[in-house]
């Protein structure tokens, strides 16, 4: 089987897995009646079916969609760009930035409401926060990247920062009301159904922007995997490559992060399925591989959370782990027999 | 060819090598020697424009490379360093491929012209029985090739090696020597290396630059053993002790040979001498 037919099987999947999250949700509806919905009809006795198909399960689905590629893509472009197979958003330190902006938002400028009655106002104001967070971690690393060229110094950089911001966190978590504490625990569950129809188009808009630039980037990423001295050698303007790199990434994790809260290990792992799927690193293949794969294992997680059947959803950020921690030993098991 | 005129290399304020004036014809090997840290690396680091000169100009064909865009670079000189790559499942051909980066558009495709230059490059190396396998699952000596070959495909006038002989067993340092100097002779590139392999150097190569106490000297190994430089070079020894004339390394001016001036006991010593 050769990558063209291994791409086309994981885009069949990602279709299927998009239909499954439609006609499979935590409330039992049958697919006839479901069919019909999208056909634009109402089912018959139950007007509330239409709301939850067309304004929760389709817009849920979407974001599932759409968050996976986007985490699958910026755990690639930093595992390239650091030459480091345990590189992703949470590891430098963006999605830290990004918590840090909403618990901001959440703890200390108010958080009086949960967050399922918030408002649109009170979302928006999350989301410029977390974009605010990690655009600003994101700026500080540009930065040092400039002076710190070594890769593994930027990274010590990134884990310094995450234990700076969860500190920050910490504190604010003392000195918030309960609600706040709470709003902000839900938050930091993962949940993709918070972006709903209302805020799709801003989601929407945000997450493709990043997603193409990052298909921009398939040359400068293959020259890069062979080291920085290397990829300028063959051409490529390195600094130019690293700021789009980074503002890249910056922007696909605030977006995710801002709207769905911190999903860890999807960024992790999924470019590691991708390498073991297509045994090839050209990004060429590995990027669409790892936006197919991330869509796929988003859509399975979204699935999986609503398991109990009974209207309640089991936390995102609960299965995630699950999936990510038997890849990220497989690389430690791996590094440790090279 | 290249010319470097006053040229003075270095970091920051501080010159490492100052006004060298050496000149490197196309087709030829050279080979540059000198103890660790006496700016080999720092030499072929600015040639190739990975660090701006200090002071002075280095000439490609008469043009200043300080005129040229990274672009235009990566047409003129290619690179083999020390620093290990470590790419994770990528083919060998692949990575040859790299090479014809400076050449490709935008998504990097490759042609069918670009193809035939890859597997010209592999062939000239001689490793099309590894053409299929990936990267990583090679040897140190293999992938030396494989990097060498990518930097064929890049298909630029100058190549630049940093201690390509390094990490590689004796068979292998010797076959990539005389690899090289076959190439340099058969493609009229021209090749520029660093290496502490001296015995192979002083056979395998078409001039050698000495760094020595600061400055370069160059010549013909037999224009270097005449002026009694390589027999300075080689003799001295910095944990001889002097004072006794113990030299580690004697070197045999008329067969242009190393000998290892050894530290067994006497009696063994008589015993081999029997």
């Amino acid at each position: 089987m050769n990558a063209q037919h291994k791409l086309n099987l994981l885009a069949l999947g990602t279709a299927l897995l998009a239909i499954c999250n439609i006609f499979w949700g935590s409330l039992d509806i049958p697919a006839k009646d479901v069919w019909c919905i999208l056909r634009g009809y109402e089912a018959a006795g139950h007007p509330a079916w239409s709301t939850i198909i067309l304004q929760g399960r389709l817009p849920q689905m979407l974001t599932a969609l759409l968050t996976g590629t986007a985490l699958g893509t910026c755990g690639l472009l930093l595992q390239t760009a650091f030459r480091n197979p345990l590189a992703g958003p949470s590891i430098l330190g963006i999605d830290a930035g990004a918590n840090l902006g909403v618990a901001i938002v959440l703890l200390l400028l108010g958080g009086t409401t949960t967050i399922g009655s918030l408002t649109l106002g009170g979302h928006l104001l999350i989301v410029v926060a977390a974009m605010a967070g990690a655009l600003a971690i994101m700026a500080l690393l540009m930065t040092l990247s400039k002076l710190l060229r070594s890769h593994v110094m930027l990274l010590i950089t990134g884990v310094v920062i995450s234990y700076v911001t969860g500190s920050i966190i910490q504190l604010l978590n003392y000195s918030a009301t309960e609600q706040g504490v709470h709003s902000f625990i839900i938050w930091g569950m993962g949940n993709f159904s918070s972006v709903g129809t209302e805020r799709m188009p801003v989601f929407c808009t945000l997450s493709c922007t990043g997603l193409l630039l990052a298909i921009l980037l398939i040359k400068p990423l293959d020259a890069l995997l062979l080291g920085d001295r290397y990829a300028e050698n063959l051409g490529i303007n390195i600094g130019k490559a690293r700021q789009i790199l980074l503002l890249v990434t910056g922007l696909l994790t605030a977006t995710t992060t801002a709207f769905c809260g911190p999903i860890s290990f999807i960024g992790l792992a999924v470019p590691h399925l991708a390498r073991l799927m297509l045994r090839t690193s050209r990004h060429k293949i590995l990027i669409p591989a790892t936006m197919l794969i991330g869509a796929n294992l988003a859509l399975a997680c979204n699935l999986l959370s609503t398991m109990p059947h009974d209207g309640s959803i089991i936390p995102i950020s609960v299965i995630t782990p699950l999936i990510g921690a038997p890849v990220v030993l497989h690389i430690i098991l791996k590094q440790r027999h090279d | 060819m290249i010319e470097l005129q006053h040229l003075t290399v270095g970091y920051g304020k501080k010159a490492i090598l100052s006004d060298i004036n050496q000149t490197i014809e196309s087709g030829q090997l050279v080979c540059l020697i000198g103890a660790n840290g006496v700016g080999k690396s720092t030499i072929l680091r600015t040639i190739a424009g990975f660090q701006p000169p200090l002071c002075g100009t280095i000439l490609l064909n008469e043009q200043d490379m300080s005129s040229f865009s990274t672009a235009q670079r990566s047409k003129a000189i290619s690179v083999v360093l020390t620093e290990r790559v470590e790419v994770p499942c990528m083919s060998v051909v692949d990575l040859i491929g790299m090479g014809r980066s400076p050449y490709t558009g935008f998504f990097g495709t490759l042609t069918k012209e670009d193809k035939n230059i890859i597997y010209e490059a592999i062939d000239m190396v001689g490793i099309s029985h590894l053409a299929t396998r990936t990267f990583d699952t090679l040897s140190d000596g293999e992938r030396q090739k494989v990097l060498l070959a990518k930097a064929l495909a890049q298909q630029t006038p100058v190549i630049l090696l940093d201690e390509p002989t390094a990490f590689l067993d004796f068979h292998a340092k010797v076959s990539t020597l005389r690899l090289l100097l076959r190439l340099a002779h058969e493609t009229n590139k021209t090749i520029l290396l660093s290496t502490h392999d001296v015995e192979m150097a002083i056979q395998l190569s078409d001039a050698l630059w000495i760094v020595q106490n600061g400055e370069i000297k160059a010549g013909t190994t037999l224009s270097l053993t005449e002026s009694g430089t390589l027999k300075h070079f080689l003799q001295i020894d910095p944990m001889a002790d002097a004072q006794k004339g113990n030299q580690g390394i004697i070197f045999d001016t008329e067969n242009l040979t190393l000998k290892i001036n050894n530290v067994v006991l006497p009696e063994t010593q008589n015993k081999l001498g029997n």
